[in-house]
């Protein structure tokens, strides 16, 4: 049927570990306790608690076999647009396991844990360099979270010179959801521009909204189509005319890196994502990490505390590195520091890089997004066609080939070994395919999911079926899903489901 | 696409029958949203709604989206049928799978009737 199996993919189905259970078997004897024993409350007590019973060894096949199903970015091709699933190099994982970095606690004594506050310190000050903002906090635990910090210090801002009538947010109908959602959280009304053809900020419907109840705009800066905004600098002056703060969801910066700086196009406020950009885990939890950047005017507003050089260099002696509060703080925003593993791991990726190597990455990124476009746009249609930025959107839609959708497209390229792109998002292209490669792939590798999409276009038009029913059970352990099951008859317990119903 | 001619139409896409009060989804929105898995409505029986308020929540596999009333007034009923079978929206959209009733004290000057909503959505595709 299909040439492209995977030989490596897994074909038997892995019991539950409830399934592997058997009572009285144990992994670990613990000793005799050496103090005197103390018992809870009954209040705290329960008479049933229905954990699997297993050895060690068992453990570890079960979950080492269950990582074999799993695809990613180590694995494979990973082209899911807007997440930047780019390959983390190893080196990474080699820093943040350093004993002077994996080893402390954040309530030590900061003198001695000024190596840490050495690192912290000087993301930062790269983090400042490559937006060209003028203070940042490391404290966010990812990208939402940032965003969620950005409007607080936005509507503190406001509150602070007295326009406390502002309680508006604009968001582009291209914007991520997280947007409307941490201005909602914010407690601000949220009011959605549309975008024009060319897929910019429709100005008109902009400047008819740009008035004194706006705290601000938040803007993706390559948007979500993979656009860079021609109107930016345009768009940045309506709403800083109106009294507004511009706000910049940086999860499109991989396509920015020592191109452009978004304090100079006009932007107030910004999230990074460590996780997308500056290559550290990304999914299954990462943690995530999203510092935000700010115009010194916002700086007193920024989540406390801050590091910084406590003492000046004196005499020989090296700067002494500490925390400060901001003066308007908004707050702690985190407990400790954020996610300190992180910043050793976007540490080492920037000074591996160097300026001009975050340059190479970004203009990688953007040709590769380009070629895979240039291939492809004859057969499929891209609504907002012209040069791409890291990533484009795809129609999964033919007029002749009525019954297959975006989902059955995604589902046949994993037939072919590939991770899925992102589908249905963002919703202003139906059908949406959003494809992202990132620079970390050659070009065999996207000329080999060029040519399967080319290939899964014509099956599209021949044989339908071969979409709908993929993936197929040969070449991934379940084949189809049921979506709306999955969905819909949600049971998350720690029992067996034929057990379920007794409980 | 069926779009009935005894109903007026928005541009996000509900219906509204003006006789009986009841709001739905198009058979256009539920097709964009594909198989419906969850709704929640926003509102309970004798809340005041305007036009634009809220109404209801659906969720699909590919994305949420809220229902705006079309009309404002008193909320009659709401459908109760979908918590157990929200998939009835996709079978029967203006039929079994209406979402919310209302007594219609007024009605928003946007509404569409059959022939500019079935231009609209042709314009969308």
């Amino acid at each position: 049927m299909t040439e492209f199996k995977l030989d490596a993919a897994p074909k038997t189905v892995e019991p539950t570990i409830y399934e592997l259970s058997s009572p009285g078997r144990i992994g670990v004897d613990f000793p005799a306790p050496d103090v005197p024993r103390t018992n809870l409350p009954d209040s705290l007590l329960r008479a049933e608690l229905p954990l699997p019973e297993l050895s060690e060894v068992d453990v570890i096949r079960h979950f080492v076999k269950l990582s074999t199903f799993n695809y990613s970015v180590d694995s494979g091709y990973y082209p899911l647009g807007s997440c930047t699933m780019k390959y983390n190099p190893k080196i990474n994982e080699d820093t943040a396991r350093l004993s002077g970095f994996a080893n402390i606690h954040p309530m030590q004594p900061i003198e001695t844990t000024q190596g840490a506050l050495l690192l912290m310190y000087q993301l930062q000050e790269w983090l400042k360099e490559i937006s060209g903002f003028d203070a940042l906090t490391l404290q966010p635990a990812a990208g939402a979270h940032g965003e969620f910090v950005g409007v607080l210090m936005m509507r503190s801002y406001q509150e602070d010179r007295g326009e406390t009538k502002r309680n508006k947010m604009l968001i582009p109908d291209s914007a991520h959801g997280t947007n409307p959602a941490t201005s909602a959280m914010s407690g601000l009304k949220v009011v959605q521009i549309p975008s024009d053809e060319r897929g910019n900020v429709d100005l008109d419907a902009l400047r008819a909204e740009a008035d004194d109840t706006l705290v601000g705009m938040m803007l993706t800066n390559p948007n979500t189509l993979g656009l860079f905004d021609e109107n930016v600098e345009e768009i940045c002056k309506i709403v800083h005319d109106a009294g507004g703060l511009m706000y910049g969801d940086g999860a499109n910066m991989n396509a920015m890196l020592g191109i452009t700086k978004m304090a100079d196009l006009g932007f107030d406020v910004m999230h990074y994502n460590l996780h997308k950009t500056f290559s550290t885990p990304h999914g299954g939890g990462g943690p995530g990490s999203g510092p935000v950047g700010v115009t010194a005017e916002l700086a007193p507003f920024l989540p406390a505390p801050i590091v910084d050089i406590v003492e000046e260099e004196a005499d020989g002696i090296p700067p002494l590195y500490g925390f400060v509060d901001p003066s308007k703080t908004i707050g702690r925003v985190k407990a400790f520091h954020g996610h300190f593993g992180m910043f050793v791991r976007a540490f080492t990726y920037i000074a591996m890089h160097g300026p001009d190597g975050l340059r190479d990455i970004s203009e990688h990124a953007v040709l590769n997004a380009n070629y895979i476009l240039a291939r492809l746009r004859d057969t499929y249609h891209v609504p907002y066609d012209r040069i791409c930025m890291h990533e484009f959107v795809a129609e999964g839609r033919w007029k002749d080939a009525p019954d297959v959708h975006a989902l059955d497209i995604a589902k046949r390229l994993m037939d072919y070994g590939f991770h899925p792109p992102t589908n249905y998002f963002p919703l202003i292209v139906h059908e949406a395919l959003m494809i992202e490669p990132t620079e970390t792939e050659n070009k065999d590798t996207l000329d080999s999911f060029i040519d399967a999409m080319i290939s899964i276009a014509k099956e599209a038009h021949d044989e339908p079926d071969l979409l709908h029913d993929a993936p197929h059970p040969e070449n991934t352990p379940f084949g189809r899903l049921d979506e709306v099951k999955a969905a819909k008859d949600l049971i998350l317990c720690c029992w067996l489901p034929e057990d379920y119903e007794n409980q | 696409m069926n779009i009935p001619s005894n109903l007026k139409y928005t541009k996000s896409d509900e219906w509204v029958d003006l006789e009986s009060g009841k709001i739905g989804l198009t058979d256009y929105a539920q097709d964009q949203l594909s198989d419906i898995v969850f709704v929640e409505a926003l509102v309970d029986a004798d809340d005041d709604i305007d036009v634009g308020d809220g109404i209801s929540e659906v969720e699909s596999v590919k994305a949420s989206a809220e229902v705006y009333a079309p009309v404002g007034g008193k909320v009659v009923a709401t459908n109760e049928d979908l918590a157990d079978t929200p998939e009835i929206i996709n079978s029967d959209p203006y039929g079994a799978g209406w979402l919310v009733q209302i007594e219609v004290s007024s009605q928003s000057d946007e509404l569409m009737d059959a022939a500019a909503y079935e231009k609209y959505c042709a314009d969308r595709d």
